[in-house]
């Protein structure tokens, strides 16, 4: 072991692994720096009244219109949307893996869904686009096959993923000893499911249902592709069959022919800017509830 | 509340089971109809010819996507290997190490489309990389690392604390048991997480969107690592998106390159997992 002790070399690398350590920190916090100095601008030429209830966004217009309403409710409406499909499911899909399905079936069904994370957010968008959407507008006579619920129905399945794992991770980390006290008691399995082991993962589960949000509200391409981006502001539940808008989408179709340093430029890294904060948010509240359980620290 | 008088509770367990078997199924249906779909529809379009022509095939693409993923890797790799290792093997509980841990979570969380802002702004404009083959790597690289640490730190812990106790009692330093002990030891399950990011780098799109992706170039193969680069994922945006008249089979023969590519990287990494926990010798 002496040989090729070499104290200077040592402690330069050591060095460089506590400074690596910290390197996920500096990253967020770059991020933010970079975000807040290229939307900056956009504040002087707009109040942030102006632009996060402006109700119209058209920014080549003359002059332009950078309301960032339409968006957000896009975001949200898809979003809500996908969440509505994807807390159930991922709910009943945790449960079943962690409690009732038998291990073969688990072995199988937990590999798939980390290849359903896997799966290219542009290739949801693609099957969307060429299949899923023109088939469910002549069943529904739709007049164009894009529109928000389709893009909830695709991001339900990239949401899933996350929600299946931090719940199943919340329901495993439920003591035996509750569990078993309620089935000694002649309480069925399913009775001791309900009323005893989700309501004590509630908080992990509940963080799971977050991060699938935060998931879901930043996905990009599949909206992008199948969402019909029109700025318009949804309404009603009728909403969710016309084409909207997403933040994400619009950044991914806008920022390629902005010019450098525009107020366009300024306007789409301000959204950049407004996603980076929701799902900050998004993090950090997942973060303490988790916190708040007794057994699901991890 | 009612079905909980009217029905006895076996008959409501026995449904409830029946309905949590279905969203079992359903939720593997996606996974199986997105594979089912693409080779289906793709795989006559998928020829050795489609695959390997250099204009109007898919050989730019995936040389691209290549570059792009190793150049990823070499840049994310000894970071998020490094992190790792301070986090598993030298940092002690407490405050610095809660926020490092939320930290990582959230670089995860953040949309990778924002990702692709900040490569925009520093990468690409501030540093002066342009769209660049590097440019996207390295934005690429801040998306992958926060799965490269977790799954790193995850194999350095799996090693036994005997085995450092044993090298640190022989008068190892703890840098040399790191690197003579637990490093070996984790290798392959840091491995494992590798190929995950890249798995995950190759599919996608939107950080790369401005940072680094071409459509069509001049030179179909990157010459620099300041070249704008084709890539397997941007190309088949393209393709369903922007440009008219691109043959059917040519768009599903893209998706299922693409498919392959990343779902078998993710493959290779799940079955390399259980190999590793199924000959674990501690």
């Amino acid at each position: 072991m002496r040989r090729g002790r070499h104290p200077a070399w040592e402690f330069v690398i050591e060095w460089a692994i506590r400074m690596a350590g910290f390197l996920a920190i500096v990253f967020v916090l770059l991020i933010f720096a970079f975000l807040l100095r290229d939307s900056l601008p956009i504040f002087r030429l707009r109040s942030l009244g102006q632009l996060v209830v402006g109700r119209i966004w058209s920014p080549t217009a003359e002059p332009p219109q950078f309301g960032f309403l339409p968006l957000l409710l896009g975001s949200f409406y898809v979003t809500l949307g996908a969440l509505v499909i994807a807390v159930p499911l991922g709910l009943a899909c945790a449960i079943f893996i962690a409690e009732v399905a038998p291990a073969r079936i688990r072995e199988i069904l937990k590999p798939t869904v980390e290849l359903l994370s896997a799966v290219p957010s542009v290739v949801f968008g693609f099957i969307g686009l060429l299949l899923i959407g023109p088939w469910l507008a002549t069943r529904l006579h739709l007049p164009i096959g894009q529109f928000a619920a389709l893009g909830s129905l695709l991001l339900a399945f990239m949401a899933i993923p996350t929600i299946v794992s931090v719940s199943e991770d919340a329901l495993r980390a439920v003591p035996r000893v509750l569990r078993d006290n309620s089935l000694a008691l002649g309480a069925t399995q399913w009775q001791t499911i309900c009323r005893v082991t989700v309501p004590a993962a509630r908080s992990g589960i509940i963080a799971g249902v977050l991060l699938g949000f935060g998931r879901a509200i930043g996905e990009t391409m599949t909206v992008l592709m199948v969402t019909g981006n029109a700025a318009v502001i949804p309404r009603g539940l009728l909403g969710f069959l016309r084409p909207v808008r997403t933040m994400t989408a619009t950044i991914a179709a806008e920022m390629g022919e902005t010019a450098y340093h525009t107020p366009h430029y300024f306007a789409l890294f301000a959204i950049g800017l407004l996603l980076f904060l929701i799902t900050f948010l998004v993090t950090v509240a997942a973060d303490l509830v988790m916190r708040r359980s007794a057994w699901a620290r991890r | 509340m009612i079905g909980r008088r009217v029905l006895s509770p076996k008959v409501s367990q026995a449904a409830a089971f029946a309905l949590l078997w279905t969203s079992g199924a359903i939720v593997m249906l996606p996974v199986i109809a997105v594979v089912a779909v693409m080779v289906l529809l793709g795989a006559r379009g998928l020829t050795w010819r489609f695959l390997t022509a250099a204009s109007g095939g898919l050989l730019p693409a995936i040389a691209g996507t290549a570059c792009l993923v190793v150049l990823t890797t070499l840049i994310a790799a000894p970071a998020g290997v490094a992190a790792a290792i301070y986090l598993s093997e030298y940092s002690r509980p407490g405050r610095a190490i809660r926020l490092i841990r939320l930290a990582i979570v959230n670089l995860a969380a953040i949309p990778s489309v924002v990702h692709g802002l900040f490569g925009l702004a520093l990468f690409v404009m501030l540093l002066g990389f342009g769209r660049s083959l590097l440019a996207g790597a390295c934005t690429l690289a801040l998306l992958v690392l926060p799965l490269m640490i977790t799954a790193s730190e995850e194999a350095l812990r799996q090693v036994p604390q005997r085995l450092r106790d044993g090298s640190l009692a022989l008068g190892g330093s703890r840098w040399q048991t790191v690197r003579r002990i637990v490093l070996p030891n984790a290798l392959p399950g840091i491995i494992t997480g590798l190929i995950l990011s890249v798995g995950r780098a190759a599919g996608e799109t939107a950080p790369i969107l401005f940072t680094a992706a071409a459509y069509s170039s001049t030179h179909p193969y990157p010459r620099s690592v300041f070249d704008q680069v084709l890539a397997l994922p941007y190309q088949l945006y393209v393709m369903a998106t922007e440009i008219p008249n691109v043959p059917a089979e040519a768009k599903w023969a893209t998706a299922l390159a693409l498919v392959m590519v990343v779902l078998g990287f993710n493959a290779v990494a799940i079955v390399m997992r259980a190999r590793l926990r199924a000959a674990r010798r501690w």
